[in-house]
């Protein structure tokens, strides 16, 4: 007790600032990648044959130890902020991806050939039949993806972006176990929080009618 | 309206699901395809909507070659159920009847009054609207789903298999109203199916096919007394021949005229009395009028007679009744189907005007059987 306060009294908006940019971090890099993912797993339904092959080229590249492709980006685009958001938004590409896709493609061949006989246009039947029947699937990649994030977002620091990153490995390496806990507590409970926030996203997006018919089944 | 110009479907991989078909439909239309699986039923229906594209010939609606245009404008002028129904589940009933209209930029407000419009043709209550699909019965799905396809007014219907779906009860009930509802609206309707029995009771010419190619095309009748060859009389079945008879067409001509009927008032020590009287176990119940009311018979009055004293109070309203005008053979099958032992006969204000019992419906069955045999002597 008597080792937190004083912590706390030196270090306190410094953690806060941190954790603020841990968070705005690994939220762009989740944000960038819904951007990315979404449209392109929806576009990729309409080819099933690439489908195959991106997905298994983004399966390979997700295997990458996370260090080796945070340096590999060193070279490429320096240190920073930036490179840290690029290669956290790679992570976060494949799952959303994955699940857009499978959401999409799962929708009924026979809602979608209602869709059709009724007269609408593939844009339409995209935007008023697959995605919000798709959203659960969507929004469960979504979830895990950023949740994932925020743990990843601790190697950021490693190539200098900053975040609660900084203080576990100063800790590391002075091995002060004060650091290590006042860089992973926050990390654990921004990760919690987000869950949270995001399980209350998924209901409010999902189409009434899907939670009813969940309910009941 | 709908013109068939030596269309043929080869799909890839060579089979040619449709031949050289050529076929006029007139306005106001109700038309139904019959025939095995496979012969190409739901390709010839997906053709008028170009969901598949005929590889030879043209298809004109209203005299414009619907290959011409632009296919998304066709399908919305043109109402479409299928036989999965496809509501989608995560709309309201009011939006997905309505969900055309939103396609063609009606607005929220012109949408909502089309809904509950469309609702009570079918007696169902507006608030039905609010409701999603998985909270109505198959039965009811299956009326909206015919809903949406009349939402913007189509001229033309297309209908694959829409009540298979269904249990038998079910479908009946279905056909009946959509049948009226049909005439009312005088729409055109393409309606795919493999149940004879349904197509005789809700075509006006049926076209039978077989390999991609239409055997016959005539009304319901011409079929049944004219069958083609072997294999439509094959199709239409030895017992549905039978029940043809041509002199005899609606329930009226063959209708005991004057039934055992019994008003509410009454008392059930009198209706007793009745039913002994004219040596029959169940009554049927009227008011004033002669609307029918439901009925009464002896197992009920066993049950009830210690707490209730009137008919009135007794009466059994879940009755099943024919219209005058329908036509024998639908009878026939349904209260054969239905196992029941007689059939009320109203007239379109639910007037009780008569009765047909299964004496009655023996007695055609004898006749007709007899007079086939003479036939065959004199041939
Ligand atoms: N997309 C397709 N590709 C290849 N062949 C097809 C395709 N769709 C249908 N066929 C074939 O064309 C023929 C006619 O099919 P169609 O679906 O029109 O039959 P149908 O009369 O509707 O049969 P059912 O009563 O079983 O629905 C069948 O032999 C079927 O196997
Ligand atoms: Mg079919």
């Amino acid at each position: 007790m008597d080792t937190i306060l004083p912590f706390f009294s030196t270090y306190g908006s410094e953690m806060l600032y941190k954790t603020w940019e841990h968070l705005y971090i690994s939220l762009i890099a989740a944000a960038l990648g819904i951007l990315i993912a979404v449209p392109l797993g929806v576009a990729l339904t309409r080819f099933p044959k690439a489908a195959g092959f991106v997905m298994g080229v983004l399966g390979v590249i997700q295997t990458f130890p996370s260090f080796a492709i945070l340096a590999f980006f060193i070279p490429l685009l320096g240190v920073g902020k930036i490179p840290a958001i690029i290669a956290l938004f790679f992570y976060s590409v494949l799952p959303i991806l994955r699940n857009t896709y499978t959401g999409v493609s799962g929708v009924q061949k026979s809602l979608l050939e209602a869709g059709r006989g009724m007269g609408m246009t593939g844009w339409e039947r995209i935007c008023y039949v697959e995605v919000p029947l798709a959203i659960p699937v969507m929004m469960a990649g979504i979830r895990l993806s950023t949740v994932y994030l925020i743990g990843w977002a601790t190697l950021a620091s490693f190539i200098g972006g900053g975040g609660l990153g900084d203080y576990i490995f100063s800790g590391l390496n002075l091995y002060q176990p004060e650091f290590i806990i006042a860089g992973a507590v926050p990390v654990t409970l921004l990760a919690l929080l987000t869950d949270l926030l995001l399980g209350k996203v998924e209901g409010w997006v999902t189409p009434k009618g899907m939670k009813k018919m969940r309910e009941a089944a | 309206m709908l013109k068939f110009d030596h269309v043929s479907k080869v799909y890839k991989g060579g089979k040619r699901a449709v031949q050289d078909l050529t076929l006029e439909i007139e306005k106001g239309e109700f038309i139904c395809f019959i025939g095995p699986s496979g012969c190409g039923k739901t390709t010839t229906m997906k053709m008028i909507n170009r969901l598949i594209e005929p590889t030879e010939g043209s298809i004109y609606i209203n005299g414009k070659n619907i290959l011409e245009g632009d296919s998304v404008q066709l399908r919305r002028e043109i109402g479409y159920v299928i036989q999965q129904i496809g509501l989608f589940p995560h709309m309201t009933i009011q939006e997905n009847i309505s969900l055309v209209l939103k396609l063609l930029k009606f607005s929220e407000e012109k949408r909502r009054t089309r809904a509950r419009e469309l609702l009570a043709l079918v007696d169902m209550t507006p608030d039905y609207l609010e409701k999603y699909p998985h909270e109505l019965s198959g039965g009811q799905q299956q009326r909206i789903g015919v809903l949406r396809a009349l939402a913007a007014d189509q001229p033309l219907i297309l209908m694959d298999e829409p009540f298979g779906a269904l249990d038998p009860i079910t479908r009946d009930s279905l056909q009946e109203e959509f049948k009226k509802l049909q005439r009312k609206l005088e729409k055109t309707i393409v309606f795919v199916t493999h149940d004879m029995d349904e197509a005789l009771k809700l075509a006006d010419r049926i076209v039978i096919m077989r390999d991609g190619q239409i055997v016959q095309c005539d009304t319901p009748d011409e079929i049944l007394r004219n069958p083609a060859n072997e294999f439509v009389e094959e199709f239409i079945g030895r017992d549905r021949l039978v029940q043809a008879r041509p002199n005899i067409q609606t329930v009226e001509q063959i209708m005991n005229p004057s039934p055992i009927t019994i008003t509410g008032e009454r008392t059930l020590s009198e209706a007793i009395q009745l039913m002994k009287h004219h040596r029959v176990d169940s009554l049927l119940v009227v008011d004033e009028k002669k609307v029918l009311q439901g009925f009464i018979d002896v197992e009920i009055i066993d049950q009830k007679r210690k707490k209730a004293s009137l008919v009135r109070d007794v009466v059994e309203t879940d009755i099943f009744t024919v219209e005058k005008h329908t036509l024998v053979r639908d009878t026939v099958r349904k209260i054969l189907k239905v196992g029941m032992k007689y059939v009320p006969v109203v007239d379109d204000k639910h007037r009780l005007v008569g009765i047909v019992t299964r004496a009655s419906l023996v007695d055609i069955v004898y006749d007709s059987i007899w007079g086939e045999d003479e036939m065959t002597k004199i041939g």
